[in-house]
């Protein structure tokens, strides 16, 4: 297993940490949160992302991608993690990507992939239902309905839904809600009749919306994969979903570890750095090692999905329930240990916390994945 | 075909002729290894010619110089072989603090004769090694330790006593940290001696621990004299070479939970049993799940931390986060497989419970992150050496 870094890779990581250091620091979140931003994200900044190639790091070279694959999706992801970098980087260009590379017509990659790899086209999925992450127990209806289908239902949690040129919507074509059989995926336009949007002001202040279907009517050819079987692309978007959000959730967990560090080095009571006390030197300790096996566990999720391992939903099963617990002890760590300033608005670590509490309860928190293991295991 | 795959394929059709049927079984715990030593008796035939080929090898210590006994493997072809034998579920031919600790500090610090003379039958499990560390008035602050080394012109003369020696009564010769010099600061009059444990004036008394064995000795030398050849190192500089040989007992230490053991949920399976597929107790199985995510998260930090170090050379301090996470983790294992195994883990003599396995490893891996280091020593080790804390 390649768990260490090859030069490319190296690269990557040192260019995306410096661009996003430089163009996208925890200061850019706060100024589109406190102006209200209606996009939720810095477009000019986006089109730089797209410049650079990161929109089309997993889309292959024939559709206008750079195909770096998910080790580099995750390098990237990582240093936007570290500086709270809001973007549609994971809803258009890992899920959207995953769903239309895994899934889609060949007329579906050469229209849009080229479209997604140059940030033209912002893509998001509409995937969960419920409070709770559970692909299989998707229930929105897609019944046939002359040369296609027609959905209704409801959709939350859509990552860039208010501002998606494209959506990808999971729905059931038939079965019962928790089964894993019977659910299709659409590609439908937000602007078709029946669609209501509602954006959601989220604890981090990153996008997400609430999507109202309403009889929305989509051709035969919106079918992504192939119907009633829809769990096996819906599989593959997920799993780069958890992957990836794990690589960013490990940027936001260490840099909320290193802000920490970096603060009890410095503040001083009792005449003395609070860093010098054994109380919180063994918990920073702890925390420590409990970064670096995040870190061990993203590099083998990132190292599965790009070899296509046979044991791939265990490893990112693991992989999500180990970064999401390590990340938010980080946090809450982070918090306690800055004291009375880490309650304000003018810190940063309770920016990091906020983000934390949502990162690790997409695509399944703890509870649910070691629920998963423990299936896949058999025990 | 690459070179590696060539040598994959050579050595896993020589682990498939030479590795016996009963080498690839699991390990009941720490004591089912092979120890070697002039007294050592194999617990079977398979154990012996399993040692006796893999050493034949060299690859009983694969990755040390063929010259000293070793295989002179490259890193990588190691790591070939560590992965084959893994594959065939391979027991660890042989067992030992002289291929752990005393071997890679000889390999750093030992003079030409002293390698010619003490590695290969370390290779060869001829001679077993015992660790004279710790002493009554010195545990955490282990560079306290005060057994006495005087300079009696053609040998040195050792007098004092050690504790906690792994072991000593099993053990053909020791590696000791005495003092050489009573004036200097602590760490600075610190000498790395080896004797051999038959000498006149060492006597090893066994301690009776909590799980009712006794792994562990306290060990009393009275006018033991040692030849002065057998000091490794510069006189006074022992502690460089103490630290460098408790890097490498922290990662053997840390280490223990990885490899050959049964996944934690199987063996409580096999103690509570399904129902509708799920462990029958809900609670315990997501405890369960939760260590074992944790345990193969732990697993990849091993890999990681030993593919990102050059070599041969040592983790340092990361060495410490090993130490530290993987004996929490294997306390955590034995607390999770008592849970499991209910009243009749509790059992501690009889055929039925193996005269108490269960409960006296459980009670064995209370030591693991006392030993070597306590987890307390190790988390100050990572605050100053890695995370930089003032006054750490």
């Amino acid at each position: 297993m390649a768990l260490i870094l090859n030069e490319d890779e190296q690269m990557l990581r040192e260019s995306a940490d410096g661009f996003f250091a430089d163009k996208a620091p925890v200061k850019a979140l706060r100024t589109l949160r406190d102006e209200r931003d209606e996009t939720g994200f810095d477009k000019s900044l986006w089109k730089e992302m797209c410049d650079m190639g990161f929109a089309g790091v997993l889309v292959e070279e024939d559709h206008g991608g750079v195909d770096m694959g998910f080790m580099a999706a995750g390098l990237i992801a990582e240093q936007m993690g570290r500086n709270l970098t809001a973007s549609p980087f994971l809803s258009s260009a890992v899920l959207a990507a995953t769903a239309l590379r895994h899934g889609g017509s060949a007329e579906h990659k050469s229209n849009w992939l080229p479209k997604i790899a140059s940030g033209e086209t912002i893509m998001a999925l509409a995937l969960e239902e419920g409070r709770k992450h559970n692909p299989k127990a998707t229930n929105m209806a897609a019944e046939r309905s002359g040369n296609g289908f027609k959905l209704s239902g409801h959709k939350c949690m859509v990552l860039d839904g208010h501002v998606a040129d494209q959506l990808i919507v999971a729905a059931r074509t038939s079965g019962e809600a928790g089964e894993p059989d019977g659910l299709t995926l659409f590609l439908v336009d937000p602007k078709s009749s029946g669609v209501e949007t509602e954006r959601t002001i989220m604890v981090d202040s990153r996008n997400a919306a609430r999507i109202d279907f309403d009889d929305v009517e989509v051709d035969a050819d919106a079918v992504i994969g192939e119907v009633d079987n829809g769990i096996a692309v819906l599989n593959k978007i997920v799993n780069a979903g958890r992957a990836v959000m794990s690589a960013e959730l490990l940027g936001t967990g260490g840099e909320a570890f290193k802000i920490t560090t970096d603060y009890i080095r410095e503040r001083k009571q009792f005449g003395t750095e609070i860093g010098s006390f054994q109380a919180l030197q063994h918990r920073s300790s702890h925390l420590y090692s409990e970064v670096e096996n995040a870190r061990s566990a993203v590099l083998a999720a990132l190292t599965a999905l790009d070899n296509d391992a046979p044991d791939t939903d265990l490893i990112v099963a693991m992989t999500k329930a180990k970064v999401g617990t390590v990340a938010k002890l980080a946090g809450l760590e982070g918090v306690q240990m800055h004291g009375g300033v880490g309650m304000t608005d003018e810190y940063d670590i309770g920016l990091y916390l906020k983000r934390i509490r949502v990162a690790q309860e997409l695509f399944g928190d703890a509870h649910y994945h070691m629920d998963a293991i423990a299936e896949m295991k058999g025990y | 075909m690459s070179d590696l795959d060539q040598f994959r394929a050579e050595t896993r059709a020589w682990l498939e002729a030479n590795c016996p049927d009963e080498m690839r079984q699991p390990m009941n715990g720490f004591d089912d290894a092979c120890w070697g030593g002039r007294n050592y008796v194999f617990a079977s035939d398979a154990q012996k010619i399993w040692m006796e080929r893999m050493a034949e090898k060299g690859w009983t210590v694969p990755l040390w110089p063929k010259e000293y006994g070793g295989g002179g493997l490259s890193k990588a072809e190691g790591k070939v072989l560590a992965q084959e034998m893994r594959r065939i579920k391979a027991r660890s031919p042989l067992s030992s603090f002289g291929i752990w600790m005393l071997g890679p500090a000889l390999l750093k610090f030992g003079n030409e004769a002293q390698k010619k003379e003490h590695l290969p039958k370390i290779a060869r499990g001829e001679i077993r090694w015992c660790q004279g560390y710790s002493e009554p008035g010195a545990g955490s602050d282990l560079a306290s330790l005060a057994t006495k080394c005087e300079d009696k012109g053609d040998h040195y003369l050792v007098n004092g006593q050690k504790v906690w020696t792994s072991y000593a009564d099993k053990a053909d010769w020791i590696f000791c940290l005495v003092r050489t010099d009573q004036n200097a600061k602590k760490h600075e009059g610190i000498s790395f001696i080896l004797f051999d444990m038959e000498s006149s004036g060492v006597e090893a008394k066994p301690i009776k621990l909590i799980s009712g064995r006794s792994p562990f000795c306290e060990t009393f030398f009275e006018d033991v004299k040692v030849p002065k050849d057998n000091l490794v190192g510069e006189l006074n500089k022992g502690w460089t070479i103490a630290k460098y040989l408790l890097t490498h007992e922290r990662e053997m230490i840390g280490g223990q939970s990885e490899g050959v053991a049964r996944p934690m949920s199987e063996v409580a399976a096999g103690f509570l049993g399904l129902e509708n597929g799920k462990l029958a107790d809900s609670m315990l199985r997501a405890k369960i799940a939760e260590a074992e995510i944790d345990e193969w998260a732990y697993n990849n930090t091993i890999a990681r931390k030993l593919g990102e170090a050059k070599a041969g050379a040592s983790l340092g301090a990361d060495s410490s986060m090993l130490k530290y996470y993987g004996t929490e983790l294997n306390k955590r294992r034995y607390e999770l497989l008592m849970d499991a195994a209910g009243h009749d883990g509790l059992e501690w003599e009889g055929d039925r419970s193996q005269d108490g396995e269960l409960s006296r490893m459980w009670l064995r891996t209370k030591g693991n992150s006392i030993e070597g280091g306590t987890s307390e020593i190790q988390l100050n080790i990572i605050s100053k050496h890695i995370l930089q804390l003032p006054g750490a």
